[in-house]
């Protein structure tokens, strides 16, 4: 998992939680496959189409803002995506992906383009833009939550360890 | 060093004095998750082989987002919860009970409690002097089946509260006003507590709207003291036992401290589609609306109500208005049936609808056409939050959102008076 590559969809900032897993589909919330059917349909209608496997979502600032639905970052990686990239996360949203094991990267987003082809090192902390030839760095995921991340979630994490590991 | 309130409650929680950064696994006093997060806490301990729950007497399920349910999916998502509760002992909050966080505050939460909900809205229970908090479904699943959950120690902002409302001005337009100030990221991982002489003269229906919206400035919890005020709502309900007086370190450490006049707050209403997107009554007067609601968990409570009845009395709403009520709670219903509010708001050509979410969450009960407007004194204007990402929601406090309704047009309730 730690060599991530894709391409890149792009949105603004304050993405919420409504615009990816909106709430007229919440009776949807049982099948995550058809769920994912909608994902971040209020902010791009047509992503969960075009949407490929090892893309990257690319937001601005407050990404996942809102509600505490697990339900949204757990149809972005229904969706296959490789990793979120933002300027900054919602509380909630950051902690609900690494538990779900999404990626979740806190990085300058601003020179980065719907279409870029990036390529992700997790474990060297840094995003290359292959496109326009640039190296982003990441700030660091805490080392707890590297380790949530690497067990392959909070349940996997549970199972794993009997119960928490700090 | 002196503590916040926050770290109190974290370090009584961990066994150990903590500092902002530190990562600890906390004992949870209280659980709850409601119908559109619980399910999916239930799915994650089948799988993981853990269906129980430590704390079954403080652990709840709420049924109240979709309510009564409006599909099948929804139906078979409210037996997935009781049928869980049915296996391990935890509550079940039925349809009609009401919203989880008033019921949480009504019922269960207590000072110096550490609460955790699958639901963003928990923070409301910090109004009580519990540290509460928000978090998904698989959170809350393994804290409901292990008694713990993991945190790290937030940093801690001071809101300094002076002066005191001029008529016509309520909690919600100050902490829409904190927002729009402060930013929908500005509290991003904090502690926001609100502090000062005046915050300890605030009746708790107030407490409670700033509590519950300080998760929309992106903070982790919202806390008051439990003092004297706390100390009565609880001996009014019959919990009297739950009372811990809890107050913060005189030394305590805040990251950043902000002040606030409550003298100087004007009726503030937040523009769509942020809310922090947030100007005074003013600038939006004449803006027509479509719908007008008043409920939720920020603003279902009696004296929402109250306020609202006192301005709709002997009036009508606006030809091709829907003005919508939801009590947040079965309690709150009954109470305002009884001081005959309700009977107010159907002669006024209001509907009422029965305790829970609402519309608030675009599930049913009021969702926008194309185009619509509505002015609402819920929490969040999203976009697509009521249904249709074609619709746009102001928010306002339920004074607003009253005048609003027997014009037609975003409307100063001060007019109204």
């Amino acid at each position: 998992m730690t060599l991530l590559k894709g391409k890149v969809f792009k949105f603004g900032d304050d993405i919420s939680t409504d615009h990816i897993t909106p709430g007229r589909y919440f009776h949807l919330r049982g099948d995550m496959a058809k769920l994912a059917e909608h994902t971040l349909k209020d902010a791009d209608p047509t992503f969960a189409k075009k949407v490929q496997s090892g893309d990257f979502v690319v937001g601005g600032r407050n990404f996942g803002l809102g509600s505490s639905r697990e339900h949204a970052p757990r149809v972005i990686a229904e969706c296959k995506v490789s990793a979120v990239l933002a300027r900054s996360f919602a509380r909630i949203f950051y902690r609900n992906s690494i538990n779900v094991g999404l990626p979740v990267l806190e990085c300058d987003t601003d020179g980065i383009d719907a279409g870029d082809e990036l390529e992700v090192d997790l474990a060297q902390g840094v995003i290359r833009n292959l496109t326009k030839g640039e190296e982003i760095n990441f700030t660091p995921i805490p080392e707890f939550m590297r380790g949530l991340l690497a067990d392959g979630g909070l349940a996997a994490h549970i199972k794993k360890h009997g119960g928490f590991k700090l | 060093m002196g503590q916040t309130l926050s770290e109190k409650i974290i370090s009584e929680h961990c066994g150990r004095q903590v500092n902002p950064g530190d990562l600890v696994i906390a004992d949870v006093d209280a659980a709850m998750v409601q119908d559109g997060t619980g399910p999916l806490s239930v799915k994650e301990l089948e799988k993981a082989g853990l269906v129980q729950a430590v704390h079954p007497e403080r652990t709840v399920f709420f049924l109240d987002h979709a309510s009564p349910s409006p599909r099948s999916e929804l139906s078979n998502a409210h037996n997935i919860l009781r049928s869980f509760a049915a296996r391990t002992g935890v509550i079940v909050s039925e349809i009609g009970e009401g919203v989880c966080h008033q019921r949480m505050v009504e019922e269960f939460a207590r000072p110096g409690d550490l609460l955790v909900g699958a639901d963003s809205h928990t923070v409301t229970s910090g109004a009580l002097g519990a540290f509460a908090t928000g978090m998904g479904s698989s959170d809350v699943g393994f804290a409901i089946a292990l008694g713990k959950v993991w945190l790290r120690v937030p940093e801690t902002f001071k809101i300094e509260l002076t002066g005191s409302f001029k008529p016509g001005v309520f909690a919600k337009d100050l902490m829409l006003s904190v927002i729009g100030h402060i930013g929908a990221d500005g509290a991003t991982y904090k502690a926001m507590e609100f502090l000062g002489p005046v915050a300890h003269t605030l009746p708790m229906h107030e407490r409670f709207v700033l509590s519950n919206m300080s998760v929309e400035a992106g903070a982790k919890a919202g806390l008051f003291a439990a003092d004297n005020v706390t100390k009565a709502y609880l001996e009014d309900a019959g919990r009297g036992e739950d009372f811990t007086a809890l107050a913060p370190d005189d030394d305590a450490v805040y990251e950043k401290t902000f002040s606030f006049d409550l003298g100087e707050i004007e009726p503030t209403v937040s523009f769509p589609h942020t809310v922090d997107n947030t100007r005074k009554v003013g600038e939006a007067r004449g803006i027509k609306i479509d719908q007008a609601f008043i409920g939720t968990c920020t603003n279902g409570r009696l004296e929402d109500l109250r306020i609202a009845e006192e301005i709709v009395k002997g009036k009508k709403v606006a030809s091709g208005v829907r003005f919508l009520i939801v009590p947040a709670s079965r309690k709150v219903y009954l109470e305002a049936m009884r001081e005959g509010l309700m009977e107010t708001f159907v002669e006024a050509g209001g509907v009422i609808q029965p305790p829970g979410c609402g519309p608030c969450v675009g599930i049913h009960q009021g969702v926008l056409g194309d185009g619509e407007v509505c002015i609402s004194a819920q929490n969040r204007n999203f976009g697509g939050r009521m249904g249709n990402p074609e619709g746009s929601i102001y928010l306002a406090s339920p004074a607003t959102v009253a005048a609003s309704a027997l014009t037609g047009k975003i409307t100063d309730p001060r007019e109204f008076l």
